[in-house]
């Protein structure tokens, strides 16, 4: 099986390039990241991050033939050859497959992502109907990847003002918890033409979600809760 | 040489849950706490926890502490400490009031009440009907407690020293631990963090074996740095091997989905746990359910080509209850072996799991080691979670009560450091011996010239220990399994990394966690050649029974000729009486 993998030594390198690998024992049901380790047993100065191998650490977001995604979740099977494996686009490349993810958890931590509840806590759980609990679906389950913010074109314009679809994912998600009550400061903060705004709904977030999450809809959702603070 | 310095209060390393519950009651007292960690916070392998956290809250079943207490010593195979596992059943159900509070999203009952699911080893009224304690947000309670915790660290402005790989404690000559040398991977460039007092929350050292339902990334570095500060380990022959790991693959299914209905079957179709825990069937503790599993597999019922694993039925159970209480693994099954659970049954097999073993503490987290009379701290110096041994899981951990250990002793731990700080309110001077030696460990991998490679190196250091220190021992083969993992300690000597750059340079970390996990399978395996008897998840075909005449007490290994001593077993409770040894049935 044969691979063009972006490799960049910030030390050699003025710019990053692709290098042919080919892999010989492709084994029934291998994913990328199995195939990675592969050539970085023989080559140990092939450089990416992973860690858990079963999608839920979210390290190693990768653009593999043009597409953001998961090494340990894609099989390489399904790829067509040569694999193009580069780092996710519109982040500083530290090094290969490296990229700088600063930027993009300084958005997250903008958002403020932690409950807030200004009550006295009662000495038992806060309660919660399953029906509120269910609106946390498709929310909490973020692993913090950023193939979804890497892949949108309007955090690669404005990645120092949008806060991109992870972050915004992650506003939607405590604004719609029925325990907390930071609504009217949650709203504030992501008012103003770039913040949110800047989503142009171009949906790139959805389609290479790995975990299935939809970042648009979360956005569309805080948008309608705006106007309904507004009216 | 001129390395860089930051001085904090506490230095926490390892960013899992109990690094971040201890950091974050830190943070709260407004004392200034570091956190180390070589991945990002969330990116820690409490993250992929999935069934549960144990708390007697009584939201499905009659529960109290005290039941859930008799659960644990027994499910310990009684090796557990009575003081320890009172303390922490009694914290439970406050704690996870407290992450609900904190944001984790449990799922929920039609009363509004946290949901509980039953898990293994669970009983009403010592050791009654099944009981339901084991509290969840569908099957990724470990990613959702995670990130909470990281997320409240970061409304409590917890310093976090991202991407940093620990090399080694800074100990003075007194013993007393100073700090630690850490490596900034980005840049390849030392620092060293001084702090009044160090906690070690690492984690545990599932790449020891082959096959195992662990991240890349758990290679016991924090066991291995007290090793190399002469602290012992203590019960590291105990090594939890899950039941259902994916046949081959070794992706957990959580323990939840025998919880939620599912049962084993061998090839002939047979419920074969109703054999071997009648009462408890496949809810029966994790080793009795491991060993059932090897035995069907050994005596010829396997599944498959090979016949060389058991199923695991979720097809009965259907969607709804899949799709709103196992949606993860459902995901998984659906990802790696590309069928959907609710149609077909899994494949699974005994797989490493979980370091019941790790560095010694009492039940407020700090370091002790015996002296002449009894034991001491080690001043300085903390360890939570799976790599501590307090010791609460004993010969055998119960499934749910990991998250529950590290929430509960990581927020002890916190709280004990600030006492200790009032007391202690100045940093000792630092020793430049500490750091000379911390700083050899890392010089030593810039040798230069041909040698074996750390990738060939770590595949037989796995494939070794799964050979020789595997679910079912005897003494020949532990032996061998010594002889074997000593000569690979002498080939390490040979061992030359290719790629000597210093930016973000991944090789030099393996090799770094190359000799954590030497260090820690000539521990483990050592421990289990001493073990003659068969307790909890160690089982010796030659000494099938346990014995708790010559056996009932806690090993202590020592890097230092390679040497083991023993110390008692707590037996006294904090408030309650003792639960004395029995016979363990399910």
């Amino acid at each position: 099986m044969r691979f063009k993998i972006q490799r960049f030594d910030p030390d050699k390198d003025k710019k990053p390039y692709l290098q042919d690998y080919v892999l010989e024992n492709v084994t029934p049901g291998m994913m990328l990241r199995d195939a990675l380790l592969e050539l970085k047993a023989k080559d140990e100065s092939l450089t990416f991050r992973h860690s858990c191998g079963e999608g839920v650490c979210g390290s190693d977001a990768l653009n593999i033939n043009g597409t953001n995604g998961l090494g340990c979740l894609t099989p390489v099977s399904d790829l067509k050859e040569p694999i193009i494996v580069r780092s996710v686009p519109g982040m500083p490349i530290v090094r290969d497959l490296v990229v700088d993810m600063t930027q993009f958890f300084h958005h997250y931590r903008a958002v403020k992502p932690y409950l807030t509840v200004t009550d006295p806590m009662p000495e038992v759980e806060l309660h919660q109907t399953p029906e509120q609990r269910d609106k946390l679906d498709g929310l909490y389950e973020c692993i913090l990847c950023g193939c979804c913010t890497t892949s949108c074109p309007s955090f690669w314009w404005n990645p120092d003002k949008f806060r991109g679809p992870a972050a915004l994912l992650q506003a939607y998600r405590f604004l719609a918890d029925s325990r907390d009550q930071a609504t009217d400061e949650r709203l504030q903060e992501l008012d103003g033409p770039y913040r949110m705004f800047r989503c142009h709904t171009i949906m790139n977030c959805v389609n290479v979600c790995p975990k299935g999450l939809n970042p648009t809809e979360a956005i569309h959702k805080i948008k309608k809760m705006m106007i309904k603070e507004m009216v | 040489m001129n390395i860089a310095q930051r001085k904090f209060d506490v230095l926490v390393i390892g960013a899992g849950g109990g690094g971040l519950r201890s950091a974050l009651q830190l943070s709260q007292a407004d004392a200034k706490v570091a956190v180390v960690s070589k991945v990002f916070p969330t990116r820690s392998h409490t993250v992929a926890a999935q069934g549960g956290m144990n708390a007697a809250l009584a939201n499905v079943s009659p529960d109290n502490w005290h039941w859930h207490m008799f659960d644990t010593v027994k499910g310990s195979d009684y090796l557990g400490d009575q003081d320890a596992i009172e303390y922490m059943c009694r914290a439970a159900s406050h704690l996870v009031y407290e992450l609900e509070h904190q944001g984790v999203p449990f799922s929920r009952l039609d009363n509004g009440k946290i949901y509980q699911r039953p898990f293994g080893g669970q009983s009403q009224n010592f050791g009654g009907d099944q009981a339901a304690r084991t509290c969840a947000a569908a099957d990724r309670t470990g990613h959702a407690i995670l990130h909470s915790l990281y997320q409240q660290n970061i409304r409590a402005k917890t310093h976090f020293f991202d991407e940093f790989f620990a090399i080694d404690l800074i100990r003075a000559e007194d013993g007393m631990i100073l700090g630690a040398l850490v490596l900034e991977i980005e840049t390849g460039e030392p620092l060293i963090i001084e702090a009044k007092t160090t906690l070690l929350a690492t984690g545990g050292v599932g790449q020891l074996f082959r096959t195992n339902t662990n991240a890349h990334i758990n290679t016991g570095d924090g066991l291995g740095m007290a090793l190399r500060a002469g602290i012992p380990l203590e019960d590291m022959e105990f090594f939890q091997f899950h039941p259902t790991g994916i046949a081959g693959r070794g992706m957990l299914i959580t323990e939840g989905a025998r919880g939620e209905g599912g049962f084993l079957v061998n090839k002939d179709g047979e419920r074969f746990m109703e054999r071997y825990a009648p009462h408890a069937k496949d809810l029966a503790s994790r080793d009795v359910v491991s060993r059932a599993i090897s035995t069907e597999v050994r005596e010829g019922r396997g599944c498959g080509e090979n016949a060389d694993h058991v199923m695991l039925k979720l097809d009965h159970l259907g969607k709804e209850v899949l799709s709103k209480r196992l949606p993860g693994i459902s995901a998984m099954v659906q990802t790696f072996l590309g069928f959907d659970p609710a149609e077909q049954a899994i494949p699974v097999f005994p797989t490493a799991h979980y370091t019941m073993g790790g560095i010694p503490t009492d039940r407020y987290g700090q370091v002790v080691v015996p002296v002449e009379q009894g034991e001491e701290s080690v001043q300085g110096l903390y360890a939570v979670g799976e790599c501590a041994c307090v010791s609460v899981h004993g010969a055998n951990r119960l499934g749910g009560n990991s998250l529950l250990d590290i929430v509960v002793f990581g927020r002890a731990a916190g709280n004990h450091i600030i006492d200790y700080l009032k007391d202690n309110r100045y940093h000792r001077p630092l020793v430049s011996d500490g750091i000379d030696m911390a700083m050899q460990r890392l010089a030593r991998w810039d040798k230069k010239g041909k040698g074996e490679s750390v990738a060939k190196m770590k595949d037989e250091v796995q494939t070794t220990m799964e050979k020789y220190c595997g679910v079912f021992r005897t003494q020949d083969v532990l032996d061998e399994g010594v002889k074997k993992i000593m000569e690979l300690e002498q080939r390490m000597a040979d061992v030359r990394l290719q790629d000597h750059s210093k930016i973000f340079n991944t090789a030099r970390i393996e090799a770094l966690e190359l000799e954590n996990l030497v260090d820690l399978a000539l521990a483990t395996v050592s421990s289990a050649a001493a073990r003659t008897e068969s307790r909890g998840a160690h089982s010796r075909i030659d000494y099938p029974d346990r014995n708790d005449a010559h056996w009932l007490k806690h090993s202590l290994y020592y890097k230092e000729n390679n040497r083991i001593e023993y110390k008692p077993v707590r037996l006294k409770a904090m408030t309650v009486d003792t639960f004395p040894p029995k016979e363990r049935v399910y």
